[in-house]
């Protein structure tokens, strides 16, 4: 059995996981699906307190039965994982094939919940991928996504995590993207008592992409850790990552972000920014950048901000009859704009779009 | 109607406005003048209530209401609009939704009918050709890469929407060339009606030679220290503010 892992290891150090402790690791208890579960026109694949929802999901002809795990990294939560899964999403989309849109819900009311999903495209093949979690009350929910982007695949990865505001949500997503390959993801964190989306991205083969985003939204004594490790092993590839965070009362954000440039990764094109807003005093914001560079010939930058609202900017807007928390609405929705941009699919962003508005109003 | 009576106010320890005393009857246009650090922003910042004055003594009453007591939007819905100095850019917030929120903001506090968007397009359009703007101007981010010039323009095609009764112009002249400026006079001059008054704060009499006051007051070390019609600002021109003060 694999242990949780503790502040002393460096990549934990922001995120103390002892509150899991006391709960149990165990299958989480059969339960039924609630109504209201976001539906936007799209087929769609159910999950219930870990297990697949056949009767609410939609027939895929690329879904494969699920397969056993075997996990060969040392990723502590990824080996619990693996210890404990049983069941998942697995998609195989066959080479130039564009598969459309896939809505993946995952809901989750009690228990530990520990899916593997899986999710690989052929070469040239296309998905974009729309997951979103939610549930009520105390539960663990420990994904961990493993993807496979063959030459010239491109898969749109959306996540907006919305759990129950008592639960613990540890993801790990892991995407391998070969040559021409394109892996543009977004993840939206409002939920979850304490939650991190740990990202490892390796652009294999030249010319691949990956756009690592996300926007936290916390509150109350909330905690959110966005991790991400892009390893660039080969010519001319590039990542972006834009994480924004608004931190509400005493919640702290975290954003961990490594780039890691191998000494044959020539051109590559990194680029990593962080900003936070802090809404309240005793909000916090954790950003620990690290570059690893072994190629001579590579654009990398990153950055970080965080600061308060532009009171100038409030006035602004007030000065032209619009209400101060309207204003104070528009302008973190603008802050956020940029961390949505690749969410190119109407219906998704439509969605963050409500998400966010729901999150305002609520907070 | 505004009237300010003794109007008095202060940045932390500071006093800026010293009693001033003022009324602009409406369909009037009346201009304040006076030297740097006399207190004109302090006027505009304080009828337009922003944060950070203190306002120490006095009253600023507009259509029989205290606006002093108002939030900044209340004191928009009431009619009033200040045109900024140095209008502030909003990053990520496009001009056609910020302008149709304000709108709509505005007309919803005034209990009158919402706009959507098609109908708001339309009234923007026809208010950008007025003022000899370009369409584009509504799809661009609030003030984000304007020149001096669209800035002001920007501010005057908001007023054009809000329709203010009272518009206060907070030197809308500086860093304006001569074609600007004459956009932007039109732009108060084609709100002129019985209804609409305005207060036109500058520090050069050149603004006047296209929005012609009907008064012209001279505000020195926070005070009104003289009034009367256009040919002070010719005069003030002529011979300076030196001296003002004592006056």
């Amino acid at each position: 059995m694999t242990a949780l892992p503790t502040q002393r290891l460096e990549s934990w150090r922001y995120t103390d996981l002892r509150a899991l402790n006391a709960m149990s690791f165990a299958e989480a208890p059969a339960a039924s699906l609630p109504d209201g579960l976001p539906d936007i026109g799209v087929p769609r694949l159910v999950f219930v307190n870990g297990r697949f929802d056949e009767a609410a999901s939609s027939a895929l002809p690329f879904a494969r039965n699920f397969a056993a795990v075997d996990e060969v990294s040392d990723l502590p939560l990824a080996r619990i994982n693996a210890e404990h899964a049983h069941d998942g999403v697995t998609l195989e989309i066959p080479d130039g094939v564009d598969a459309g849109v896939v809505l993946l819900v995952s809901y989750a009311n009690g228990g530990a919940l520990h899916p593997r999903h899986r999710v690989s495209l052929g070469a040239g093949a296309a998905l974009t991928l729309l997951e979103v979690v939610k549930g009520d009350g105390v539960y663990w929910h420990n994904p961990v996504t493993d993807i496979v982007l063959a030459q010239g695949a491109s898969l749109a990865h959306y996540r907006l995590q919305d759990e129950s505001q008592e639960a613990f949500h540890l993801a790990t997503i892991r995407a391998t993207v070969a040559a021409d390959a394109a892996y543009e993801s977004f993840t939206a964190v409002m939920g979850a008592k304490l939650s991190r989306a740990e990202f490892h991205v390796e652009l294999t083969g030249a010319k691949a992409h990956t756009h690592l985003n996300a926007a936290q939204l916390l509150g109350g004594s909330q905690h959110g850790d966005f991790t991400s490790v892009v390893r660039h092993k080969a010519p001319d590839c590039s990542s972006r990552q834009t994480v924004k965070s608004v931190l509400c009362d005493s919640a702290r954000g975290v954003f961990q972000g490594r780039i890691e440039v191998e000494r044959v990764a020539q051109k590559t094109d990194g680029y990593q920014m962080s900003q936070a807003l802090l809404l309240s005093p005793t909000a916090e914001m954790d950003i620990k950048p690290e570059l690893q560079i072994y190629a001579d010939d590579v654009k990398c930058s990153h950055g970080a901000t965080i600061g308060a609202l532009d009171e100038e900017q409030v006035f602004y807007l007030r000065s032209r009859g619009i209400p101060e928390d309207t204003a104070r609405s528009m302008l973190i929705r603008a802050f956020l704009t940029e961390a949505l941009e690749p969410v190119t699919h109407e219906g998704a962003h439509a969605l963050f779009e409500a998400a966010i508005e729901t999150w305002w109003a609520r907070k | 109607m505004l009237e300010i009576k003794n109007l008095s106010a202060r940045i932390g320890d500071k006093e800026i406005l010293r009693g001033v005393t003022l009324s602009v009857p409406d369909g009037e246009i009346h201009a304040i003048m006076g030297p740097n650090g006399a207190g004109k922003s302090t006027l505009s910042y304080v009828l337009s209530g922003r944060d950070g004055y203190e306002v120490t003594g006095g009253e600023a009453i507009y259509n029989g209401q205290d606006i002093l007591a108002l939030t900044p939007e209340a004191r928009a819905a009431a009619g009033i609009f200040l045109a900024f100095q140095y209008p502030v850019e909003l990053p990520g917030v496009g001009n056609a939704n910020f302008m149709r929120t304000a709108l709509n903001a505005v007309k919803r506090a005034r209990g009158e009918a919402e706009l959507d968007a098609v109908a708001f397009l339309k009234l923007a359009r026809a208010a950008l050709k007025k003022l000899s703007m370009q369409d584009d101007m509504l799809k661009r981010n609030v003030n984000v890469g304007f020149s001096g010039g669209e800035k002001k323009r920007n501010e005057v095609l908001q007023m054009a929407l809000l329709q203010p009764g009272l518009a206060i112009l907070d030197e809308t002249d500086s860093g304006l060339d001569i074609d600007a400026l004459k956009i932007v006079a039109e732009g108060v001059n084609a709100l002129r009606s019985e209804t609409f008054s305005a207060l036109v704060i500058t520090h050069y009499q050149r603004l006047l030679d296209y929005i012609v006051p009907d008064k012209v007051h001279v505000l020195a070390a926070g005070k009104i220290v003289r009034s009367g019609g256009p040919e002070l600002a010719l005069e003030l021109e002529a011979r300076g503010y030196a001296g003002l003060e004592a006056a």
